[in-house]
């Protein structure tokens, strides 16, 4: 299957990566600058990072964040769990097939759609009771629950269905009653789906910015809210620091969970060479 | 399954139902109620009737929605290509190297151009040191075009990229078997097969690429108003959240009718549903 | 009380408005090798199930050792399945997997450990207990599967297709394991499979069954020798089926000759089934013969040759360890012990003669997997 890429495919590929990284080098290299301007480099200072972490409405921003992804994305994965698990169980396919229509709706509804149905139902009800700034930590996590929970019901799903249909039936021959063998042998047979499931929700959760914006209300300004009320004034390096420090921290992740799963195929692989 | 334990599992579904009406189904009757009611609650078409003024409004968002989407699909297409024919390894470094500005903030992803294209930006800064008059490059619908598919290209590489892995090689080998010259193969096997990559890839970009704000405020100036900015302005200064809703409305039924065309379209050509 | 571990009365099964079991009776004795042999969808998964407590039927009674056991969860009862692919436990190893059963119960780890390790040895795994469940070759899988089963001391252990996923040579050495097993450890085995061949050598009783009824109960010889209709007759073996007047008793007419029989009983001139093996059928020349007919193909088999005769329009196979020229005429012999008269029944009529019969299509049917009726 491994073909010679020719010279012209190895350009192309090199010109659209350098399409895709350019502007966060030029981040990267411009939160380093001394000077505020963010095309003329004046020489190398830890200024704009040191500005960044004396910024007490940007600290507490990415705390909400955290709060938020955290308790959300562990809301959303034990209700999303329990929802594919049913819905693989559901053996009328109208009821199957309805549910997972709406299911899609969060995904394939424009965002900024999502947060404005979820802002007036906020808000609508809000005025039923008669107070007006419903909307905050509660609204927020309610509606990253909302939009996460398809991610999670679509991992954990294909999961369920490369199980061996009789695993379950298995434990309970072997004595297990029904609910103990959901625990002891569908889970930890689906649980890849799960984990998959929950670090997605988290990081949507975390980068998460149309959706909070209509539904946070003023008092639980989310990371990437506090972001864009920043790029509304005049462009300061502190942001470009925000984003170098952001790209670390991703890359960081994404090396571990490399080097996690590349030692896991090597296990695997391992034992696989063992067998005779 | 005996009767207790499948009682049992669709009691599991039942809390995510609940939530699903409570938190999808009727935040968009919210939409549609307020779509047709004025201030005080009664009943009013002319929300909807009102938006004709908009029409300009809606038909740039899609147009400009359309080239981005276009325009990805022409960039990725080749790479995801490339990539397919790559060793695992290889491939997984490529995937990686394609998602990590995926997870950056998209407002930091639109904001970096966003210094890079300004007046006094690094390409203007070039441009002058090197003795040339500045180019007007902020501010233009070709910016907004720019930041949505810097933005969005991931989306369109991705999907294709995996369904081009998960075509059978054989089946280029036996196209290639039967007679076919490179060309005939690709334009006959590859680009058929991919269909269904192309048209979910289409839908990743299309959607936020038409109903987006951020990118048209930072890159577009006064110049290119699109439809998400008048709704966010609706909700977030004006305050005029019937307006708001009958824009949302019906930007949401648009977005399904050009969805339900590409599914029909992929449905008669490729035989594959998204 | 009688020997019977379980009664089966009167059960009706269906799904979705099909009958997939219809008011079945069926009495399985303590210690016996039974199978259940059939066609896929013939009820004999559905069967299963049943006595294990994963299918509830719509009416009739499931006995176990003289209770009623009709409601009683699958973890309640006292037996344990051995699943069509195995079912073990990805997460956990051979020595876990084997003693899921046990911990569930509490078993004190000493007990467990010694368990275990009569299991490992019982089917011969010996050294592989920390062993991941994935890096097994399928028969090693099949065997910690059986002695997963076997550990919880099962009274009845329930066998769905066991071997269905393994290759040829696997699957004949497994046969004989498990027979052996059977016996040594004196507990009953509801084994089922729509592999005729394994039902034959394995089973002290094989229950044949299509479309959610039993077609005949009985030893491997009793099935063989003397099957009760032409379903029965077609399914196990290869077998002439011609139809026939019984003439008088021990009289049957077919295929233009009275033949002498062994069979009485039957009105005078009522229409039967009649059915030849073809290995009982013998050549001789033409002018000794009681009927003939022309060759129409001849293939090698190794120990003899599968000649297709056509006697009368109707296409018989016969089986000789002599070769015959296609095309050439031949004399044929049947001896009355070689003749076995069933009364028409349903079944008449649907099996033809051996014209359209193809090898390749054959085995193609039976590689078939066999979902069966979940």
């Amino acid at each position: 299957m491994t073909k010679k890429t020719s010279l012209g495919g190895k350009l192309y590929t090199a010109l659209v990566f350098i399409f895709l990284y350019a502007p966060i080098a030029v981040l990267i290299v411009f939160s380093f600058n001394s000077g505020k301007s963010t095309s003329v480099f004046e020489g190398f200072s830890l200024y704009w990072y040191k500005e960044l972490f004396n910024d007490a409405a940007t600290l507490s921003a990415f705390k909400n964040s955290m709060i938020v992804a955290v308790v959300s994305s562990i809301i959303s994965t034990v209700m999303g769990t329990a929802a594919a698990t049913g819905i693989y169980n559901y053996k009328n396919k109208l009821v199957k097939t309805s549910i997972m229509t709406v299911t899609n709706i969060p995904m394939m509804n424009p965002e900024i759609v999502t947060g404005v149905s979820m802002m007036l139902l906020f808000v609508f009800i809000g005025a039923i009771f008669g107070k007006t700034g419903t909307l905050g930590f509660p609204t927020l996590i309610i509606a990253h629950v909302t939009f996460e929970l398809p991610y999670v019901i679509l991992n954990v799903l294909p999961k369920l269905r490369q199980t061996d249909p009789h695993l379950a039936e298995a434990a309970q021959d072997l004595g297990c009653t029904p609910l103990q063998a959901f625990f002891k042998v569908m889970l930890p047979a689906i649980m890849p789906g799960i984990i998959s499931g929950l670090m997605m929700a988290f990081t949507l959760s975390v980068d998460d910015f149309i959706i909070s914006y209509f539904v946070s209300g003023t008092t639980s300004q989310t990371l990437p809210i506090r972001i864009y009320s920043m790029t509304k004034r005049r462009v300061t390096p502190d942001m470009y620091a925000l984003s170098t420090l952001i790209f670390l921290a991703i890359l960081a992740l994404l090396i571990v969970s490399n080097i996690i799963s590349a030692r896991g195929d090597k296990k695997l692989s391992r034992k696989g060479g063992s067998k005779k | 399954m005996n009767k207790k334990s499948s009682l049992m599992s669709r009691l599991a579904g039942a809390p995510y139902i609940v939530w699903a009406a409570l938190f999808i189904i009727v935040p968009l009757c919210m939409v549609a109620y307020y779509a047709f009611t004025d201030n005080t609650g009664a009943f009013t078409i002319q929300n909807i009737t009102g938006l004709a003024k908009y029409t300009d409004t809606f038909l740039l968002s899609i147009w400009l929605g359309l080239v981005a989407t276009v325009v990805c699909l022409v960039i990725a297409y080749p790479l995801a290509y490339i990539m397919a024919q790559k060793g695992p390894e290889k491939q997984s470094t490529m995937t990686m190297l394609i998602m990590l500005p995926m997870w950056m903030n998209f407002l930091l992803r639109t904001y970096s151009w966003m210094t890079i294209l300004e007046d006094t930006g690094l390409i203007n800064t070039v441009i002058t040191s090197l003795g040339f008059e500045p180019l007007q490059l902020i501010n233009t619908r070709g910016a907004v075009v720019l930041g949505m598919v810097y933005n969005f290209l991931p989306y369109m590489i991705l999907p294709i990229y995996t369904v081009m892995l998960k075509t059978d090689h054989s089946l280029v080998e036996a196209a290639q078997d039967l007679g076919g010259n490179k060309l005939d193969v690709f334009r006959n096997v590859t680009i058929p097969l991919s269909v269904p990559g192309i048209v979910s890839g289409f839908t990743m970009v299309f959607v936020p690429s038409v109903s987006t704000f951020y990118i048209s405020q930072k890159l577009g100036g006064t110049g290119t108003i699109l439809i998400g900015d008048i709704i966010e302005t609706q909700f977030q200064t004006a305050n005029n959240f019937n307006l708001g809703a009958s824009l949302s409305f019906v930007l949401m039924i648009l977005i399904f009718v050009c969805l339900a065309v590409m599914n029909r379209f992929s449905d008669d050509d490729g035989g594959v549903i998204l | 009380m009688s020997n019977n571990i379980i009664e089966l009365k009167n059960i009706s099964v269906a799904f979705d408005g099909q009958q997939i079991i219809e008011n079945m009776n069926l009495y399985i004795r303590d210690k016996e090798f039974i199978t259940f042999l059939g066609p896929s969808g013939c009820g004999k998964t559905t069967t299963l199930r049943m006595i294990a407590g994963f299918q509830e039927p719509d009416s009739g009674e499931v006995i176990f050792d003289g209770k009623v056991i009709n409601g009683v969860p699958p973890h309640k009862r006292q037996l344990n399945t051995i699943f069509q692919r195995y079912a073990l436990f990805p997460h956990l190893n051979v020595y876990e997997n084997i003693a899921f059963g046990l911990r569930l119960k509490k078993t004190p780890e000493k007990e467990i450990k010694a368990a275990v390790t009569e299991m490992l040895d019982l089917i011969n795994l010996r050294g592989f207990e920390r062993r991941n469940i994935s890096s097994l070759s399928g028969g090693q899988q099949q065997r910690v599967a059986i002695a997963r089963a076997l550990v919880v001391k099962p009274r009845v252990l329930l066998l769905d297709e066991p071997l269905g996923a393994l290759d040829l040579k696997l699957r004949k050495d497994m046969q004989v394991e498990l027979k052996n097993i059977q016996q040594r450890l004196g507990i009953t085995f509801i084994y089922v499979t729509h592999d005729q061949e394994e039902a034959l050598s394995m089973s002290d009783t094989i229950v044949v069954m299509d479309s959610g009824v039993i077609q005949q109960i009985g030893s491997p010889t009793d099935i063989y020798n003397e099957p009760k209709n032409a379903f029965v007759a077609d399914f196990i073996g290869e077998s002439n089926i011609i139809e026939g007047v019984m003439r008088s008793d021990f009289w049957v007419e077919m295929a233009g000759h009275k033949f002498k029989c062994l069979d009485k009983g039957f009105g005078v001139d009522e229409e039967v089934d009649v059915v030849v093996r073809p290995e009982d059928v013998d050549v001789v020349p033409v002018e000794e013969a009681m009927i003939s007919g022309q060759v129409t193909s001849i293939t090698f088999k190794g120990v003899y040759y599968e000649i297709i005769v056509e006697i009368k329009g109707f296409k018989w196979m016969i089986q000789s360890t002599e070769f015959q020229q296609q095309y050439s005429t031949i004399g044929l012999n049947i001896e009355p012990d070689a003749i076995h008269i069933m009364k028409k029944s349903q079944y008449s009529g649907l099996y033809g003669d051996y014209s359209s019969f193809s090898e390749e299509f054959d085995e193609l049917s039976d590689a078939t997997y066999d979902e069966d009726d979940e």
